[in-house]
């Protein structure tokens, strides 16, 4: 599950039409932005839904749609684990280097 | 039928019907997204008809813009096809008239983008589009309902036998319109006829061709659906709105 | 009811909605900064989760779904989310009833367009209920028993082409009010989800604005039309910010949660000091003799609606009540063979895809 709840016992799974999550690409160029979720009984109206319902106004030029149930998220008490890490990896960041003057186009 | 006048007149108000007709689902839809999506339809009828009935006004010639020749005709002048002002009844014959509808404008709108008519060529570039998203979303329904629960499938072959007949009108021969309608006939059946299988259903037969939609000569239900449509209109003549 | 909250009381002068659509972009850059603030991640295992869950609220940090939160904090999101839901959908029944005999075509579209939103605004808003641990389909059964309200605004009929300007003008305007101070609600997936209804309901509040000022400068009949339609819906739309500070029974605790940010008076206030100068423009009449500037206020005095009548609107008994549950359950009625049918279409797809995956 991505945006729901921990209490959420796969909202929407024992219905008709399960939930599913919305991805818009806003302009080319742009990766997919999480958008909103909808329901639909499968993938085809699923992507349909979408672009009724979030693109009404020329919002994307590509949309994705994914069951909310084939989500893992990582949990926010995980967190520290997760994402510290990577806040020692500075070589990871083009500012970490020292560049000497007079270097163009590095 | 005489002329592009005549023509363009039939096309928007083909447009205009189903757009009122499609427009009438608003709060009552089966799903929530679902009425956002016959939302989205009516709309676009709705627009081709303006550009189509504003167009014809200037054909004409004779100081009629889209609202007097929308609000101000009675029923005998309105020339759309019989198909486009059948009641919605359930879901199922909502969505047989819309596939359709779609399969009948589709290629019209494309073979009227090469016309040699500049305006009615560009009006046929943006509704083409249009339209093969109504044929797209026509098609998913009737595939999901003649394919889904048991009532669904017989709904939906009744909702089939119900407007069938009505689809003959929509290839009456028109030699000397900009797009001669007969000619559209195989790119339908070309369209309809996998969806139907696909879907489980039987392309009827039969040989009752209900018409007379294009000579003003229409079914009891269009006077009802313009009296409501016009009555505010003309309760106020001259008004702006 | 809609949220009843609110910000800044800075824009009493502010022209239409302009001044308010401003303040969604503020709440939206806000979100942004609050978001690139960053903050430790989660509580430490031993932490007091309560005692975070304040810091995270405190500090205009955005509570997100999988956060720990306090059970009651969930509960009234949910009622207000849910409520908020409801009213959008329920909210198109009113206007959608004139969209069939709209005066002209460009009206007609408008109109049709308007009404597509608020559907597409209740679905934003069932997802943004969902993601607290409740379906839609609870939701709306909810909705369906009687169990949850909506705005007893709808609950009011459209007797006259011009209640489709005075909706857009009034209740969107007083809706409006009410939801730009929730664009900064501390549960991430509601403000955000408001701030996508609010820059979309921009034009709502415009296009009625327009019809009415087209009606009172129109023919005498028009004219009449409209002012007979402002009196009908001023005091329901007042109404609309809920009973008075001193009866409000849910406003301490989500002030403090910052969920509700300012008083249901306090919102009603600016409403009315928003439209007395409107109302001028299109030349209506309020239908409050009693309406004038307090110099020392620095705002309008105004009469109050008449809360009798709001609770008994709310409480079922409103002019509309019965046709509107009654419509909305039959459309959720007459479209369960459809909702079956797609559901088992699917279920034979998925099947299939099984057998030849296997």
């Amino acid at each position: 599950m991505s945006e729901r709840s921990e209490q959420a016992k796969q909202p929407g799974m024992t219905s008709h039409s399960p939930l599913w999550e919305v991805f818009v690409r806003a302009r080319r160029g742009l990766s997919h932005t999480h958008v909103g979720s909808l329901h639909a009984p499968d993938a085809e109206l699923a992507l349909r839904n979408a672009r009724d319902l979030y693109t009404r106004r020329q919002e994307g030029v590509s949309i994705w749609v994914v069951p909310a149930g084939a989500i893992t998220a990582s949990s926010p008490d995980e967190k520290d684990a997760f994402f510290d890490p990577a806040a020692d990896k500075v070589y990871r960041h083009p500012t970490f280097y020292e560049v000497p003057d007079g270097v163009a186009h590095l | 039928m005489n002329g592009p006048f005549d023509f363009t007149l039939s096309l928007a108000d083909d447009a205009l019907i189903a757009a009122q007709r499609l427009a009438e689902w608003t709060t009552r839809a089966p799903e929530m997204e679902e009425d956002i999506a016959l939302a989205n339809i009516a709309l676009d009828q709705l627009g081709a008809a303006r550009l189509l009935l504003s167009y014809a006004g200037e054909l004409e010639g004779a100081g009629r813009d889209e609202d007097a020749l929308a609000y101000l005709r009675d029923d005998r002048e309105f020339r759309n096809v019989l198909l486009v002002e059948l009641p919605n009844d359930d879901f199922a014959v909502t969505m047989a008239k819309l596939f359709f509808l779609a399969a009948y404008q589709l290629p019209l709108y494309t073979a009227l983008a090469g016309c040699a008519d500049e305006r009615l060529a560009a009006i046929g570039a943006k509704a083409r589009k249009e339209s093969a998203y109504h044929l797209d979303h026509g098609a998913l329904w009737v595939k999901r309902l003649g394919d889904g629960t048991e009532e669904s499938h017989r709904r939906m072959q009744a909702a089939v036998d119900q407007v069938w007949p009505y689809t003959h009108e929509l290839f009456v021969a028109d030699p000397a319109a900009p797009v001669d309608p007969a000619t559209l006939r195989p790119a339908f059946d070309e369209v309809v006829g996998p969806v139907l299988a696909e879907a489980t259903l039987t392309q009827p037969g039969g040989a009752w061709a209900p018409a007379g939609g294009r000579a003003g000569v229409h079914t009891e239900h269009l006077a009802y659906l313009l009296a409501e449509m016009q009555v505010l209109h003309r309760a106020h003549p001259g008004a702006k709105w | 009811m809609y949220g009843n909250d609110f910000s800044a009381p800075n824009g009493a002068t502010d022209e239409a909605s302009g001044g308010l659509l401003g303040e969604v972009e503020a709440a939206e850059a806000e979100l942004r900064a609050a978001a690139a603030r960053g903050r430790r991640g989660g509580p430490a295992p031993d932490e007091d989760l309560a005692a975070y869950f304040a810091e995270v609220v405190d500090a205009e940090q955005k509570i997100e779904p999988r956060d720990w939160m306090p059970d009651a904090y969930r509960r009234t999101l949910i009622r207000q989310i849910a409520q908020h839901a409801h009213s959008e959908i329920i909210g198109m029944q009113p206007e959608g009833n004139w969209i069939s005999r709209a005066p002209s075509l460009k009206r007609k579209a408008i109109l049709l367009a308007k009404v597509q939103d608020e559907a597409g605004h209740g679905l934003y808003l069932y997802a943004a209920a969902e993601t607290l641990g409740i379906s839609r389909d609870e939701l709306v059964q909810l909705l369906l028993d009687g169990r949850q309200k909506y705005s007893s605004i709808f609950n009011y009929p459209t007797l006259s082409w011009a209640d489709v300007g005075a909706i857009g003008w009034l209740v969107d305007g007083a809706a409006i009010v009410n939801q730009v101070p929730l664009c900064r609600c501390s549960y991430g997936p509601y403000a955000r989800a408001m701030i996508r209804v609010c820059k979309e309901e921009s034009f709502h509040q415009r296009q009625g604005y327009e019809i009415l000022h087209t009606l009172a400068h129109g023919t005498p009949a028009q004219q009449a039309m409209a002012q007979d339609s402002v009196d009908r819906w001023w005091y329901p739309s007042l109404a609309m910010f809920g009973p008075p500070d001193g009866d409000s029974t849910h406003s301490a605790q989500s002030m403090a949660w910052k969920i509700k940010r300012f008083s249901n008076d306090d919102l009603r206030q600016r409403f009315v000091d928003m439209c007395v100068q409107q109302a001028e423009i299109l030349g209506l009449r309020i239908p409050d003799a009693d309406l004038r500037w307090n110099d020392e206020r620095q705002a309008y005095d105004y009469t109050q609606p008449d809360y009798d009548e709001l609770m008994q609107v709310i409480s079922g008994d409103g002019p509309c009540n019965r046709e509107r549950m009654a419509h909305r359950r039959a459309a959720h009625a007459d479209g369960a063979w459809v909702r079956e049918a797609a559901a088992a279409y699917a279920a034979k797809r998925a099947g299939q895809k099984e057998t030849v995956a296997a």
